[in-house]
């Protein structure tokens, strides 16, 4: 007899519940490693593109043209294959021979940093150019040193203008971070697949992952809109 | 001469030149303000006024030329758009006494206006919290927003906003005050509350550079009135003497247009 | 260090994936864009419940991975293989080309009909009054008036989206299908090395993507004569 979709996916003995649990928690944890990542990363870019001159700048534009041109799974392919290619080669060196793998996580992680790095820098330039140059010169009038002025205006104010970007960003990274389950890292798409091929059950398990990423992304996009209130007080009423 | 005048001015700039790119917007001014004068700078829209005043605290790079803050000359080197600061320890110093307040107030939106008023005490002067909000309250009475100290820039009026702006500048305890047309962004009904924060700044002797249009501040308020057309100086007397006798054709039209 | 009789060699099998991606996206992007009017229609011109449908379709395939959908249909679907034999489908369910093009129709379609939808809202309401005014109405009204400004409104954001689907196709490779990601997948793992296939792959995506934004462009410019001095 079939046991019920609730024993499947519940915490019973038979059930995938815990696993599934696990799941989720490694999605979260990867989309959040890669997401800070790509925000460092984009901070650079931006800066890069904003007081970088005409060749640093172009170099930052150039890799975000290009990150946002080619598809992700090659991006992962590439830090995945790439990576154990050269952990392969330093390895040989010390006599070891054949394939290194390279951890999931990391690699996984690695790979959204980059891509979303391009997201996030672009986010960043338009809040850089949002924040009114007067602010700034009342910054300087009053006397304030250069990191002075980044830290206590400048940064404040693009995390304000940035944020309904960096949210957007956040969708983008979370399902992304399901790509990664094709290197192997028990994420939740992994986990539902492994779960499918043991219980023979794929419908309910891809439709059980399909719903705990709506549920994180519902969860998160009423998280942004808190943060957008609480931060749009001192920005002006309407945006 | 006065007694006043023999004293150290407050503020000397020694033939300072500015350029745009190939146009000269200032060719050459000298001007001293001496503690306790409140100087009206008057001049048609592109005039230089504006660029003369942003060049005292360095808020613009002049292209040749000396800024003196109580006597004291501020060090500059060349940079791409001019003459920069190169002490970056004297400029900070120097921006510490010489407060600004802009056309567009310029307040910062992601704090209250408590907040703005004790950023600069605080973080530039180095000095205890609890202290500088005592102040910034007192200050904030005196400008009559009291009841706003915990309000965002963006829920006040254009009026409040440039009052707030004006104790902002207040709070750095400034020995000049230079403002930029500081009620020509405002709705015309709105101008008076913020003239008459001015109005009592200058009776209590404050040192003040004002760049604006308003002539019956120029004519009522000012100690002295200084008329700037096309980068040069071609006026400079009290009210009384450039309002009833100019020299220049110049500001002749500029008054009766 | 470069070997350029691989990457030459490389080139020759990554290109022959190019149709296939083409297809794919071409293919996916039409079916979806009809698709996306649908949804369109459902939320503007239908009773409240039907929208509700419409706007929860688009709410739930905007929060899920592709790459969920994907399985969810390709293997997921396999789990009622009688039923769907029994209504004629399981042909087309068995095959990864059409759960390919089923999966990313159903994607961007969630996504062009915000896109569509936030292009109808643009039409200023003053120009559909003076249309009214002048005697359109129903379906003329749609046709001569509110559609040319809807879809200049929309074109920039569809775009970005077709640019999308090209990039997309890509999770194709992991049903199966040969096209470039699923190609460049094999080559690495035949030759180990991912750097310079990952370098072919790369630019052969970026110039699909580059002509693609050109030809976009090219059009955009055409429509947007009237805001030309």
């Amino acid at each position: 007899m079939t046991a019920s979709y609730f024993d499947l996916v519940g915490f019973g003995p038979e059930g995938w519940g815990p696993a599934l649990a696990t799941a989720t928690f490694i999605t979260l944890a990867v989309a959040l490693a890669g997401f800070a990542g790509g925000a460092v990363l984009g901070g650079l870019l931006a800066w890069a593109r904003i007081a970088g001159g005409a060749v640093i700048g172009g170099l930052a534009q150039a890799y975000s043209t290009v990150m946002r041109g080619i598809p992700d799974l090659l991006v992962i392919y590439l830090f995945y294959f790439g990576g154990s290619a050269v952990l392969g080669r330093l390895a040989a060196l010390f006599g070891h021979a054949g394939f290194i793998g390279v951890p999931a996580f990391l690699t996984g992680a690695l790979a959204i940093a980059v891509v979303s790095a391009a997201y996030q820098g672009e986010v960043f330039r338009g809040a850089h150019a949002a924040v009114a140059r007067g602010e700034i010169e009342a910054a300087i009038a009053i006397g304030m040193s250069r990191p002075q002025i980044l830290r206590r205006i400048l940064v404040p104010l693009i995390l304000r203008y940035a944020l309904p970007g960096l949210g957007n960003t956040w969708q983008l990274v979370l399902k992304e971070s399901a790509l990664i389950s094709v290197i192997g890292l028990v994420e939740l798409l992994r986990q539902a697949q492994i779960a499918a091929g043991s219980t023979r059950r794929p419908f309910e398990f891809y439709l059980t992952a399909a719903a705990l990423y709506l549920l994180i992304s519902w969860v998160s996009t009423r998280g942004f809109a808190l943060m957008e209130r609480r931060s749009r007080r001192g920005v002006g009423i309407a945006i | 001469m006065t007694a006043l005048q023999t004293k150290t001015p407050a503020i000397e700039i020694r033939a300072l030149h500015k350029s745009f790119g190939p146009v000269e917007v200032l060719k050459g001014i000298s001007l001293s303000a001496h503690e306790g004068e409140v100087i009206s700078i008057l001049g048609s829209s592109g005039s230089g006024k504006s660029t003369l005043l942003r060049c005292i605290n360095m808020l613009e790079a002049p292209t040749a030329g000396e800024i003196a803050v109580n006597g004291e000359t501020i060090r500059l080197k060349p940079g791409k758009a001019g003459l920069v600061p190169a002490d970056r320890r004297q400029i900070t110093r120097i921006r510490g006494k010489v407060a600004m307040v802009f056309q567009s107030f310029n307040l910062w939106s992601h704090m209250t206006i408590l907040e703005n008023l004790i950023e600069g005490p605080v973080h530039v002067h180095g000095r205890p919290r609890g202290e500088c909000i005592a102040e910034a309250e007192s200050l904030l009475e005196r400008v009559g927003l009291a009841d706003k100290r915990h309000a965002y820039p963006a829920r006040l009026s254009g009026g409040q906003q440039q009052r707030a702006a004006i104790a902002r500048a207040l709070a750095m305890k400034p020995d000049v005050m230079l403002f930029d047309e500081p009620t020509s962004a405002l709705d015309p009904e709105l101008v008076g509350e913020v003239l008459k924060v001015m109005r009592a700044l200058a009776e209590e002797g404050r040192t003040m550079l004002v760049v604006t249009h308003e002539m019956a501040f120029a004519r009522d308020v000012s100690s002295r009135v200084v008329f700037v057309d096309r980068g040069q100086i071609l006026e400079d007397g009290s009210p009384a003497e450039v309002f009833g006798n100019p020299k220049s054709k110049r500001f002749r039209a500029f008054i009766s247009s | 260090m470069i070997d350029l009789a691989f990457l030459r060699e490389t080139f020759a099998t990554l290109v022959s994936g190019v149709p296939l991606t083409l297809q794919l996206a071409a293919l996916s992007s039409l079916l979806g864009a009809i698709f996306a009017l649908l949804l369109v229609w459902a939320q503007v011109a239908l009773p409240s419940t039907l929208g509700r449908v419409a706007r929860f379709y688009i709410f739930a395939f905007r929060g899920t991975p592709l790459l969920v959908q994907l399985f969810l249909i390709y293997y997921g679907l396999s789990q009622f293989r009688p039923t769907l034999s029994a209504l004629g489908l399981w042909g087309l369910l068995r095959d990864p080309y059409w759960c390919a093009v089923l999966a990313l129709m159903f994607n961007t379609a969630a996504y062009c009909a915000e896109i569509f939808r936030g292009g109808l809202q643009a039409v200023p309401a003053g120009q559909v009054e003076a249309a009214r005014a002048a005697g359109f109405s129903g379906f003329l009204l749609f046709r001569r008036i509110v559609f040319p400004i809807a879809l200049r409104q929309a074109l920039p954001g569809y775009g970005n989206e077709l640019v999308l689907m090209v990039k997309a196709t890509s999770l194709a490779s992991t049903v199966t299908l040969m096209e470039i990601t699923g190609l460049a997948a094999k080559a690495i793992s035949q030759s180990y090395r991912a750097i310079e296939v990952f370098l072919v792959a790369g630019a052969l995506y970026l110039v699909l993507n580059v002509v693609l934004v050109q030809a976009l462009g090219l059009l955009e410019r055409r429509l947007m004569r009237h805001l030309a001095r």
